[in-house]
């Protein structure tokens, strides 16, 4: 990645109107703000039922500043495709086209629609926010929805299942780009966007995303989260290019550094992970640390 | 110039006709050969069009309803279970108001799998809020793409062009071509009042209240039922709509008919036979057979099934004595659609006359049975001469 942004270098131009309908300390509604400043006025949204179509508001007002369509759940990425076909035929090759979908209707219902538009290799970028879970419909289990953390309908001992690895699943479809944010490092996520941008075909984020309703926080403690995530080298965040993944940002330096910050921290800050016993805590940090060791030795 | 086609490439030669500029598909039988043709005129370079493999009919309309909003003519085609599995797209289309026109090619629809013909794949799309043409022959399944176009754009209500699976779909049959020069002259380039665009940016499908509501300008904007009332309103008046586009049509390629009703003998008939697509180019042989034998009987082909020409279907058939439903699909639980719509359109504009004819319904053709037309002739001859029979009968039962 080249240039490093800072909060100066920012453009001043909002493209999101204050006043949305988020919760208050959403997550979304920073990494929706300065994604969209990457992007720039030049550019067509879509975007699915979540909890983004409740951020963008009620008709006939809008939030949004940028043209978007709105689709239904599992057509995002079959929608973006029809947007740059229609581009296409109207001699128009400068305008971005950027879906913005949650994690549900990502790893799961939209799954089918995403693969088939990567493996067209149509020109677009694509972004997951994962707040791991059906927050917009009050908190329900969805396919990236960590290991032991209470939802509505994993309400006592905990989600028994992995999380999906979206990311990989999209790296094996041979994209150009495929990179992680979290909405608790905007300035990387900006400059990723940007960075992204002269690559070809279907472009892949996956942004990991604090939700003070669904992970059990208050509003305030969302970019502390958010950073605990990557410390304790939970969430990673990376590009991958042409199939090769690089660490980025705050992961970068937890590279040099070698020092994760232990992931009890994390889990105990929200109370979702609260039936999380101190085993299994134990039991995910070695997981964590083998996962570090590969990068350790891959970095030499 | 008159040629020999499929009614599947009858289909293709339109919607090239129209110049169509996003095409979206996935294959199923049996429209398969129909998105072949576009694929090879694309890809030699007849026509100049985006054509997109998408991986689902899902996917299929999600690529239609955001090219239209994007300001492309588009189009799609699918059969049986492809159309179920686009069903929610298929209500998103109308309700966003894209005027997107699809061929279906009519097959049944599962379980258990079959792949043969029959109407219930479309007529279980009738309450989406889309149009629905059906066609009989060949010559009409081209028109009705070209007119079909005209049709959608002129309302912004998406059109379904339906046609029988193999009956129509895979046989050959002479048709008149019609020439570029002329199709241009019909319908016009697509030009949208709005199109999706960073020029004019816009959030379209919000999620909109079941109240009115008042934007940042202060300007009252329709709630959810004034969306959707207006859809209804417009679907309606669209029926005059299809009258103007059969009159422009004919004024332009010399060939023309009743817009709603494609009439046989039915004139100075007692009994009618009513049915949608091929069966009542079948039906007429039958209503030959019975007019030998002195039955005053003819066949009315329904051309357009929503909106529902009421007032013409109740028009054509006040003072006839009986009309007899061939239907190719069924309301499980009940009847036939068409046999309940007919009811009802005749009861809402006949019963105060006082004299309603009667409505007999029959079943024929599920899953591709083959319909005989001695069975024809005799289930129609029955179901003049008695009057006990209620409900659909089915013909060609063997139980």
């Amino acid at each position: 990645m080249s240039a490093k942004s800072t909060i100066l270098s920012l453009p001043r131009e909002e493209y999101v109107h204050p006043g949305t309908r988020a919760c208050s300390g959403c997550g979304l509604a920073i990494a929706y703000r300065v994604g969209l400043k990457a992007l720039g006025e030049d550019t067509m949204l879509i975007v699915p039922p979540s909890c983004l179509t409740v951020l963008q508001g009620l008709f006939p007002v809008a939030a949004t500043k940028l043209p978007c369509l709105n689709v239904t759940f599992a057509s995002t990425a079959a929608a973006a495709t029809g947007i740059i076909a229609a581009l296409k035929t109207q001699g128009n090759d400068h305008t971005t086209v950027a879906a913005w979908a949650g994690d549900g209707g990502t790893s799961d219902i939209g799954l089918q629609a995403l693969s088939g538009a990567a493996e067209r290799g149509d020109n677009f970028i694509y972004f997951c926010y994962d707040n791991e879970g059906y927050m917009n419909t009050g908190v329900q289990r969805s396919g990236t929805t960590p290991a032991g953390a209470i939802t509505a309908n994993t309400p006592f001992r905990g989600k028994p299942q992995q999380k999906k690895d979206v990311p990989a699943i999209m790296a094996a479809h041979h994209l150009s780009y495929v990179a992680t944010c979290s909405a608790a490092y905007p300035l990387d996520l900006y400059d990723k966007v940007k960075n992204c941008l002269d690559y070809p075909g279907a472009k892949y984020f996956h942004i990991h995303i604090p939700c003070p309703p669904g992970w059990g926080y208050e509003p305030r403690h969302g970019i502390k989260i958010g950073r605990l995530a990557v410390e304790t080298g939970y969430f990673d965040l990376y590009e991958i290019i042409n199939g090769k993944l690089t660490l980025t940002a705050a992961s970068e330096k937890l590279l040099e550094k070698r020092k994760l910050v232990p992931v009890r921290e994390y889990f105990r800050a929200q109370s979702r992970f609260k039936v999380l016993t101190d085993e299994q805590i134990e039991e995910i940090q070695k997981q964590i640390n083998e996962k570090w060791e590969g990068y350790y030795s891959t970095a030499g | 110039m008159h040629i020999i086609e499929n009614g599947n490439v009858a289909a293709a030669m339109g919607i090239r006709l129209c110049r169509a500029t996003v095409i979206a598909a996935y294959p199923i039988t049996p429209q398969t050969p129909l998105t072949e043709k576009l694929s090879e005129y694309i890809d030699s370079g007849q026509m100049k069009a985006e054509y997109i493999p998408v991986e689902s009919e899902h996917s299929a309309m999600a690529v239609c309803i955001a090219a239209a909003s994007a300001g492309a003519r588009v189009s799609t085609a699918t059969s049986a279970n492809g159309l179920l599995y686009m069903h929610e797209q298929v209500q998103w289309a109308s309700g966003a108001r894209l005027p997107i026109v699809m061929c279906v090619v009519n097959r049944a629809v599962g379980a258990p799998w079959n792949i043969w013909n029959d109407q219930q794949d479309s007529v279980s799309q009738r309450d989406t809020g889309w149009m629905q043409l059906y066609c009989a022959d060949h010559q009409q399944i081209i028109d009705t793409v070209i007119k079909a176009y005209w049709i959608a754009e002129k309302s912004s209500i998406p059109v379904m062009v339906c046609y029988d699976g193999y009956i129509l779909s895979h046989t050959y049959m002479p048709f008149d071509l019609p020439e570029q020069e002329k199709v241009d002259l019909f319908l016009p380039p697509f030009r949208p009042d709005y199109v999706l665009s960073p020029a004019e940016p816009a959030n379209l499908n919000t999620v909109t209240l079941p109240d009115t509501r008042v934007d940042i300008h202060g300007e009252l904007a329709h709630g959810y039922m004034e969306i959707r009332y207006l859809l209804q309103e417009d679907l309606r008046n669209s029926l005059e709509l299809i009258g103007q586009a059969e009159q422009r049509f004919s004024e332009i390629f010399g060939r023309g008919t009743d817009p709603y009703l494609e009439d046989y003998l039915c004139a100075d008939a007692e009994y009618v036979a009513l049915g949608m697509g091929s069966i009542t180019y079948q039906l007429r042989v039958s209503v030959d057979a019975l007019r030998a034998e002195g039955i005053k009987v003819g066949v009315m082909g329904l051309r357009v099934y929503r909106p529902f020409p009421d007032e013409a279907v109740a028009a054509a058939l006040q003072g006839k004595k009986g009309v007899i439903v061939f239907e190719k699909a069924l309301s499980y639980g009940y009847e036939g659609a068409l046999a309940s719509d007919l009811k009802a359109a005749l009861y809402d504009r006949l019963a105060a006359t006082g004299a309603l004819p009667r409505v007999r319904g029959f079943i024929a053709g599920i899953g591709g049975r083959d319909i005989r037309t001695a069975e024809l002739t005799s289930s129609l001859r029955s179901a003049i001469q008695e009057t006990t029979h209620t409900g659909p009968l089915w013909i060609g039962l063997n139980l």
